[in-house]
């Protein structure tokens, strides 16, 4: 059929072989130089003022070498990184399955309201008779966060959720020096499907990492822990639900037991979206969790952050916090900064990630306490909607409901000569960010797919939908599909053996720099 | 020249008072591509069955542990520029470190070549 | 709900394909004791204009910098962020995406890694630079804990006129290790003398620079001293546009390099999220913590970027890891990196010029102050005003006449009672004439 110009509509013979381009572009899909190959000096993207002439007060350290960096008007430095950005797949493009990431939809608001002046033009020692809504956003945020865990105390100045467990598990050994068993408590118990960052974190704090073996079904092994157990143990660092996207049954028996010799229970709040505004963590006997605003909470995850990890501590531990924290007033909030006490100290200059503060209040007061509790229904329900339409196809690790996140070992990949990475990279061809692979660790060839509340009905099963066709392709045989995967992206695989064995980790001008003028 | 094996797959190939080590061929190619190596220091003393050297794969890490109990006297100081001599050639060109052993008994504890071969073979 | 796109008819299908008669099945784990009979105590969902106007009466609560003449510094510095930045920052495919794992798939993400750790090495100096920390403080406090791992000693020499909060977390993170801290008292005035404090047991050696108080200063003889006993020079910059003016860490030998560099595409944000800046000698690269980006190709030979040397970090080494951190300031990083592409070599030397003429002009103006006097003899963008008064009432005073003043010393180091008229001032190229002069005339009329 022919338009109007009497041009073909559809492709016609020989569109299905790929040409070389002249500059390799691909249509839309632009080869993009780095910066420092397109900009040359003198150029600049920024127009400012001339400079007064003053005396010179540097002291003789003038800077005198010429640094490097390349010369751009503000549209080819535009074009450079919309051309960049159109490499990246993200939640906005289509269904992200990371397990344990919750890759939720960022609603645009949070970052309207960000954006104020009144919150982002604040300097963190500005006078603090001068921001006072600020110190109340923090205080309000405080509350929500105390009301949803139902713990009584929270540190809000961790900046990510690595840096939250680093914050509970040194309220923890302050809590142990405190009782003057700091030499004592050695030992952490972690069991072996956790996050690498909680025997990091264990293990940056001096303790030695003790792991807790699974049962079979996907659970700390609770016969293995109380055997474990002895007045040498700190804590427990527990997940819950857990990483193979299990809820703990034995979760109180865990905490009594810990507590029972004097230890206390991290629990790694990674998954608190799986049951966000329906358990509250204070009920299981938690006595310091971290929550990552980026994942429940919304706030962008920004290509690899900035993150957000405020902590909620017990009674117990609460008055080890880090500086600073803000308190309830009669009628307002205070920040305090100086007051040390029993505080641990200061995990970072100033009072933490106020930027993600504003996001996940935002988000928050947009679904309020009915909203959350249905965001983590939905969330469940449709992880559990993808583990019972694809578990024929493929193998669950494990039976039952799952939580937020549905399990999937590699046994169905057996003798088909694909493995879990071909797999995921035959999802990148078919439109999607592949799932979390290999981790758990606990789990052979791992597949961890986290829908998140974001997703409609549609959208999952068109997933579903290319999962299955996947599955049954690599049973039949169509290992090419696979191990030539990705073959529609920006890049086909690349070499991460030579990248390691050589590192090349910044741009290096061919020929001598010319000096600016 | 005894060569000997470990539960670990590392291999001990002794000359009079002196041990050569290096890791298997199961243990490289389960590894993948080695990528790092690192070496302990020459005069560093080594217990049986202690850290010794360290290997790395783009996606692991692994500890390379010493079979016996000694003091380093030399480092295979080539593999820091080329690593994948430990997948090329792990009995060979690939081997870590030299050790001055302590107590040559230490040996008798170890396998041999035909009993470490049953061992790869009932792994997985 | 409008975020949640599920239906009624939506979960009641998906709960039959699943065979469950309700989603409180699916919860049949948790111990009944656990869970909740309805929804917690805190409001129900709210439309988008009402959350927007609660917020607005926060943000509306707080008197802003750019309401006033601000003079704020000590560790956050306002600069002007071209309106590029913010908006290319919030494209869905930078601002909604994850860490690079994919590589295939995010080589927008590497790429712009990848230039923002050449501009980091180029500005401060250094051969290698990572991708990111969570802010200055935590990579001034990871350098510590490098330093600590190279040399394998304990010992730690801070410099006095090191950020209070730089050097308590130093402290906080240095309880865990045993850390043997030395700090002497903090001289606004400069002049501390570092290299006697050095000695064979030191890890390492902490400045900043330019110091808390401004001050600017050769740290040549300090890294040659400090290499002379096996030591490292560990080097903080707070205020990333000084590299412009000024001679890099790198070429008065720093081993580490760390710095704060929000001043570059980010705001003040009441402090955070900010950008961590690390780079160090290519020698002490496996010792480094936090992510890398490497060049590689890929399959058909095009070059392409990889997160690598990853066996450093947690999610590989678990307990053996460098460091704990996993999540970077990506986001921070590529409006630090817009904004230097903007600037260009030409444009960021003229805003570091820009800024410190400024700053020349305010020091001159405030001196002539009676009952003031700048005490640092070298400056970039930030000097040290002594009172004839306690700052921290002189900057309450000044709010009230639109200007922020400047951070007073009891708010840096409560209770010392030597550094309660201290005020520490910082000019920017934000920072007009015709402010500068009001702020002169505002203080006589306060200390008069």
């Amino acid at each position: 059929m022919m338009n109007r110009q009497g041009r073909p509509t559809a492709p016609g013979e020989g569109a299905a072989g790929r040409i070389e381009t002249v500059l390799g572009h691909r249509g839309l899909d632009h080869e993009e130089a780095l910066i420092f190959e397109i900009g040359q000096g003198g150029r600049s993207g920024v127009d400012l003022p001339d400079v007064p002439a003053v005396e010179s007060r540097l002291g003789g350290l003038a800077r005198n070498d010429t640094i490097g960096l390349p010369g751009l008007s503000e549209p080819q430095v535009v074009r450079h990184y919309v051309r960049l950005s159109r490499r990246n797949y993200a939640i906005d493009m289509g269904l992200y399955p990371l397990g344990s990431c919750t890759m939720k939809h960022n609603p645009r608001l949070n970052e309207k309201l960000a954006r104020l002046p009144g919150l982002a033009d604040l300097h963190p020692l500005a006078p603090l008779s001068t921001v006072s809504g600020a110190i109340e956003l923090m205080g309000t945020l405080a509350h929500w966060l105390k009301v949803l865990t139902g713990m009584p105390a929270v540190a809000l100045s961790p900046k990510a959720g690595a840096h939250g467990e680093l914050c509970g598990m040194m309220a923890i050994r302050a809590a142990h020096v405190a009782k003057g068993e700091g030499a004592l408590r050695t030992r952490v118990l972690v069991p072996e499907s956790a996050h690498g960052t909680n025997p990091a974190t264990a293990a940056y704090c001096g303790f030695k990492v003790d792991p807790v073996p699974a049962t079979e079904d996907g659970r700390v092994d609770l016969a293995a822990l109380k055997a474990k157990l002895g007045p040498d143990v700190a804590a427990i660092m527990l997940t819950n639900p857990n990483t193979c996207g299990l809820f703990e049954r034995d979760i109180l028996e865990i905490a009594e037991a810990v507590h029972g010799v004097g230890g206390y229970f991290y629990c790694d709040g990674a998954n608190f979206n799986a049951i966000v505004g329906r358990v509250r963590p204070g009920d299981l006997g938690v006595d310091a969790m971290h929550i990552n605003l980026h994942k429940t909470f919304s706030t962008p995850h920004g290509g690899g952050g900035p993150g957000s990890g405020p902590v909620v501590l017990s009674d117990a531990l609460a008055p080890f916090a880090p500086l600073p924290w803000v308190v309830e007033t009669d009628g307002g909030y205070t920040l305090v900064e100086a007051e040390a006490g029993e505080s641990f100290g200061r995990m970072a200059a100033f009072h933490g990630q106020m930027g993600m503060f504003v996001r996940a209040l935002a988000y928050m007061m947009s679904h309020g306490a009915d909203g959350l509790a249905q965001a983590a229904s939905d969330a469940v329900l449709a992880a559990n909607y993808i583990q019972a339409k694809l578990s024929d196809v493929m193998t669950a690790a494990f039976e039952g409901p799952c939580m937020h996140e549905a399990l999937f070992d590699d046994r169905f990949l057996k003798d088909t000569g694909v493995t879990t990475l071909d797999f995921a990279k035959a999802m990148i061809d078919e439109g999607y960010h592949p799932m979390t692979m290999y981790f758990p660790l606990v789990v052979h060839g791992a597949m961890l797919i986290e829908p998140t509340e974001s997703e409609s009905r549609e959208s999952l099963d068109a997933f579903i939908a290319v999962m299955r066709a996947l599955a049954t392709a690599a049973k039949a045989g169509e290992v090419e599909r696979f191990t030539g995967a990705p073959h529609y992206a920006p890049r086909r695989r690349l070499d991460e053996t030579a990248a390691a064995r050589k590192p090349v980790l910044r741009w290096t001008p061919a020929v001598p720099v010319q000096a600016a003028e | 020249m005894t060569v000997k094996y470990t539960k670990d797959h590392e291999w001990i190939a002794v000359t009079g008072s002196t041990g050569r080590v290096g890791i298997t061929d199961y243990a490289q190619s389960q590894l993948g591509d080695i990528v790092f190596v690192e070496l302990p220091a020459i005069g560093k003393a080594l217990e049986k069955g202690g850290e010794a050297a360290v290997v790395e794969s783009v996606k692991a890490a692994s500890e390379v542990y010493s079979p016996v109990t000694g003091t380093v006297t030399a480092a295979n100081e080539p593999l820091a520029d080329e690593p994948a001599l430990v997948n090329s050639d792990p009995r060979g060109e690939g081997w870590f470190f030299e050790v001055e052993l302590a107590d040559a008994s230490e040996l008798d504890g170890l396998m041999d070549e035909a009993a470490y071969k049953d061992y790869v073979a009932s792994l997985d | 709900m409008r975020y949640l796109p599920l239906t009624g008819a939506d979960r009641t299908a998906m709960l039959a394909a699943i065979g469950a008669p309700s989603v409180d099945d699916l919860f049949r784990d948790v111990p009944v004791s656990a869970r909740l009979p309805g929804p917690v105590d805190l409001p129900a969902h709210l439309g988008e204009w009402e959350v927007e106007k609660a917020i607005a009466a926060m943000a509306a609560r707080n008197r802003h910098s750019g309401d006033l003449a601000s003079f704020l510094g000590a560790g956050a510095y306002r600069h002007h962020v071209p309106a590029a930045v913010d908006h290319l920052i919030q494209r869905s495919e930078f601002l909604t995406s994850y860490t690079p794992y994919q590589p295939e798939i995010a080589q927008g993400t590497l790429q712009y890694l990848f230039e923002f750790q050449t501009q980091v090495g180029m500005l401060t100096g250094m051969e290698v630079a990572n991708a990111s920390m969570y802010d200055g403080s935590t990579a001034c406090a990871e350098a510590v804990e490098m330093a600590r791992r190279i040399t394998g000693r304990k010992r730690v020499v801070l410099s006095g006129n090191l950020h209070p909060h730089y050097a308590e977390v130093i402290r906080t993170l240095g309880a865990l290790h045993e850390t043997d801290i030395v700090q002497d008292a903090p001289r606004p005035a400069g002049g501390e003398a570092l290299v006697p404090a050095l000695d064979k047991a030191t890890a390492c050696v902490v400045v900043q620079y330019p110091d808390v108080f401004g001050n600017i200063r050769d740290l040549s003889a300090l890294a040659a001293a400090a290499q002379a006993n096996g030591a490292l020079l560990v080097v903080a910059v707070t205020e990333v546009v000084s590299l412009g003016a000024l001679v890099p860490p790198g070429a008065m030998g720093a081993d580490i390099v760390v710095g704060e560099g929000q001043g570059l595409g980010g705001g003040l944000g009441f402090g955070g999220p900010y950008l961590g800046l690390f780079a160090t000698r290519a020698k002490y690269v496996r010792q480094m913590p936090g992510r890398l980006c490497g060049e590689t190709v890929d399959a058909e030979g095009r070059r392409g970027f990889v997160l690598t040397l990853s066996t450093r970090e947690q999610h590989i080494r678990r307990e053996k890891a460098t460091s704990n951190i996993c999540t970077n300031s990506g986001l921070c990083s590529l409006a630090f990196t817009i904004h230097l592409s903007l600037l260009g070599e030409a444009g960021f030397t003229k805003l570091a010029a820009l800024n410190h003429a400024r700053a020349v002009q305010a020091a001159q103006a405030l001196a002539a102050v009676p009952g003031v006097s700048v005490l640092n003899p070298a400056f970039f963008n930030e000097f040290t005003l002594k009172l004839s008064r306690e700052a921290a009432g002189v900057v309450e005073a000044l709010v009230a006449k639109g200007i922020l003043a400047g951070v007073p010393g009891a708010r840096l180091w409560p209770g010392q009672a030597d550094l309660a008229n201290i005020l520490l001032v910082a000019v920017t190229e934000t920072n007009t004439t015709a402010e500068i002069e009001a702020f002169a005339a505002a203080l006589a009329e306060v200390l008069a």
